[in-house]
């Protein structure tokens, strides 16, 4: 048995305070959460913290030793910048183990007003290659980097050798198709986007009807997809509706296909070795959305899973149970390793 | 050597032709900016944004380009990706930062910094929505920036006034929006071939190629890892408001029909004359909806 000399951090999304406990419970070693507000880029009602629940969240985490990651990622919009600053004062003087900021007017100010705070570059920033992520420790002194989903894991890897950043990469939950931080869909349909408003197709603007047996999914009246009786219906992400594409409009409600991405879901928990051995610091699960009973699962499996890998990488099988337990929180019904391995490539 | 342009001051803004988003033929591009270095145009963006497969221009192709555009009096500005995703695309925007014979648009964060306080303009997928971060930039050297493209007037505005002394403002008044990028290649996938054997397909697509929803509403549009909107930007009716608020540059993206329509009808509308309309590609519609705090996709009629 070779047990890696290495460890990746295991960071577990928190919607809420009960989400937070049960990350923590099941091996979390961080978690990272948001206000509720639009300081962060799942700004959905009934979602996140209060600062009375952030309190006694990162008093129980570090209670118990873990860290609590501050997402104050979504861009300061001109006029109201001091509402993004006071997410930054807030997560100081809660004692936030790092905040996530992808803005660099926001960077700039944590780093003058806290030096001592922990920065860690959003995937917001989009910064995906050795020369951006470099930069932006010379700026601000980021001492860790969230990749956006779009690099293959030789990439990962010849980054990770070019930089003293730390870097995070995504291991689980909904795949985002496009570049984080690239992606202005949704307010094209709806006036309201991850960049300025902290949402993705939001629920506000989402509206289901029957038409004589089939549901239609519409965002903003925008129709996203339609589902025959029967049919599995999903959440109308725009990206991930069905649209028709050529020449010939008389057939585009029998053509339409998944033009941009089919409802899937990113599972890394195969490549668990090769992450590690290769560097990669941190691993993050997506789903600040999702319900306690997801977070818990699929932390307690990729936990189960990394000590494993850890014990002895050379070894390290990825186990039926642990992807059956993961497959249940899939979204859609397919699991893809995204950009690390390029299926589509 | 890299000459500021200079302002002529008598005129409420300069007109710029963004960068080519799409995959023509070598001899198409080059008709193209031939025809563009006799239009009222000052500032010429250049260079492969989207696709690093894409080959029909070599960088000396695109700097034979620059040498003739500047001849012609442009104001030339050599555009870096926006999505980097290998370290032979790193490779290239080191090379582009590296070089001071002509002006860079910065397309990320990595080129922000190779210009090490050399100028450059901020591209529109910087995400600058405010003050602080026109600071920062302006102190890495930008000079000019392009706005977000869902700004609306209000937040323009604000933005605006919250900008350091001596920064330009440019916003793109025209043209399909480039609205996402993707590690994937969307083009590929709708015929069903994989992105690194794509048989550059995007090349019959000289706009892009629309996606409509299954009611056929025109949506958006899919030009490689790149996805935009269907209908084409147009702010030419708002010109005098955005110049009121500041904006100095009215940046205009190639398309394959009316691209120069629309650039005369910017100048004739900055020389106080009526602007005539301007003919779309066949079956593309319009839209203005950001501007007016609406979803972009919106078409808002009769304000001005």
């Amino acid at each position: 048995m070779q047990p890696s000399s290495r460890t990746i951090e295991l960071v577990a999304p928190a919607g809420s305070l009960a989400a937070l406990k049960i990350a923590l419970q099941a091996g979390a070693d961080a978690v990272y959460l948001g206000l509720q507000n639009a300081t962060n880029a799942r700004n959905f009602s009934g979602l996140n913290f209060s600062e009375a629940h952030l309190r006694s969240g990162v008093e129980l985490a570090h209670h118990m030793g873990r860290k609590v990651l501050f997402a104050i990622n979504t861009f300061p919009q001109a006029g109201r910048v001091a509402e993004w600053r006071a997410a930054v004062d807030v997560a100081h003087s809660l004692e936030a183990d790092a905040v996530i900021i992808a803005d660099p007017g926001l960077l700039a100010y944590a780093r003058d007003r806290y030096p001592d705070m922990r920065l860690h570059l959003s995937v917001q920033s989009s910064a995906t290659h050795a020369d951006a992520i470099e930069f932006m420790r010379e700026q601000f002194g980021i001492r860790r980097a969230v990749l956006p989903r779009v690099l293959t894991l030789a990439e990962i890897e010849k980054l990770i050798r070019q930089t003293s950043v730390e870097i995070e990469v995504f291991g689980f939950g909904s795949l985002c198709v496009m570049a984080e931080g690239r992606c202005l869909l949704s307010s094209y349909a709806t006036g309201e986007s991850p960049n300025s408003h902290g949402v993705c197709s939001p629920a506000h603007a989402v509206r289901w009807h029957d038409q004589d047996g089939h549901l239609e999914a519409r965002l903003n009246d925008i129709l996203i997809d339609r589902y025959a009786p029967g049919e599995p219906a999903a959440y109308p992400t725009l990206c991930k509706g069905r649209f028709a594409a050529g020449i010939d409009r008389s057939t585009d409600a029998d053509m339409a296909d998944h033009a941009l991405e089919e409802p899937t879901s990113l599972n890394a928990l195969s490549l668990l070795p090769r992450l590690l051995g290769m560097g990669v610091s941190a691993l993050k699960i997506e789903g600040r959305q999702r319900s306690p009973a997801y977070v818990g699962q699929v932390t307690a499996t990729l936990r189960a899973a990394l000590d494993s890998a850890q014990a002895d990488p050379a070894r390290f099988a990825a186990r039926p149970e642990w992807q059956f337990s993961l497959s249940r929180h899939a979204e859609g019904s397919q699991v893809t390793q995204g950009a690390f391995e390029r299926p589509w490539k | 050597m890299f000459m500021p342009s200079t302002f002529p001051s008598t005129l409420p803004w300069r007109i710029a032709a963004g960068p080519l988003l799409y995959y023509w033929s070598r001899q198409e591009t080059f008709d193209f900016y031939a025809a563009m270095s006799c239009m009222p145009v000052d500032i010429v963006y250049l260079g492969e944004t989207v696709c690093s497969r894409r080959h029909e221009l070599r960088d000396a192709d695109w700097l034979e380009l620059a040498a003739m555009l500047r001849k012609s009096g442009k104001s030339v500005v050599l555009s870096t990706r926006t999505l980097i995703e290998t370290s032979a695309e790193a490779a290239a925007v080191r090379r582009l930062c590296a070089q001071d014979e002509y002006a860079v648009e910065a397309g990320e964060t990595g080129a922000v910094g190779l210009r090490k306080g050399r100028p450059f303009v901020a591209g529109p997928h910087l995400n600058v929505y405010n003050g602080e971060a026109l600071n920062w930039l302006q102190q890495q050297g930008a000079t000019r920036f392009v706005a977000p493209l869902e700004m609306n007037r209000d937040t323009l505005t604000q933005l605006i006034a919250e900008r350091p002394a001596d920064m330009e403002v440019e916003a793109m008044v025209w043209g399909r929006m480039p609205l996402a990028f993707s590690a994937r290649c969307f083009t590929a996938r709708h015929f069903r071939l994989h992105k690194d054997d794509c048989g550059f397909r995007c090349k019959e697509h000289p706009d892009g190629l629309a996606l409509r929803t299954r009611e056929s509403q025109d949506f958006l549009a899919i030009n490689g890892v790149q996805t935009q909107s269907a209908a084409c930007l147009d702010l030419l009716d708002e010109t005098q408001a955005l110049a009121r608020i500041g904006v100095n540059v009215m940046r205009v993206s190639p398309q394959s029909q009316g691209s120069f329509h629309a650039i005369m009808a910017l100048d004739a509308l900055r020389h106080g004359r009526a602007a005539t309309p301007v003919a779309l590609p066949p079956g593309m519609g319009r839209c203005n909806g950001y501007w007016h705090a609406k979803p972009g996709i919106a078409l808002v009629e009769g304000e001005t």
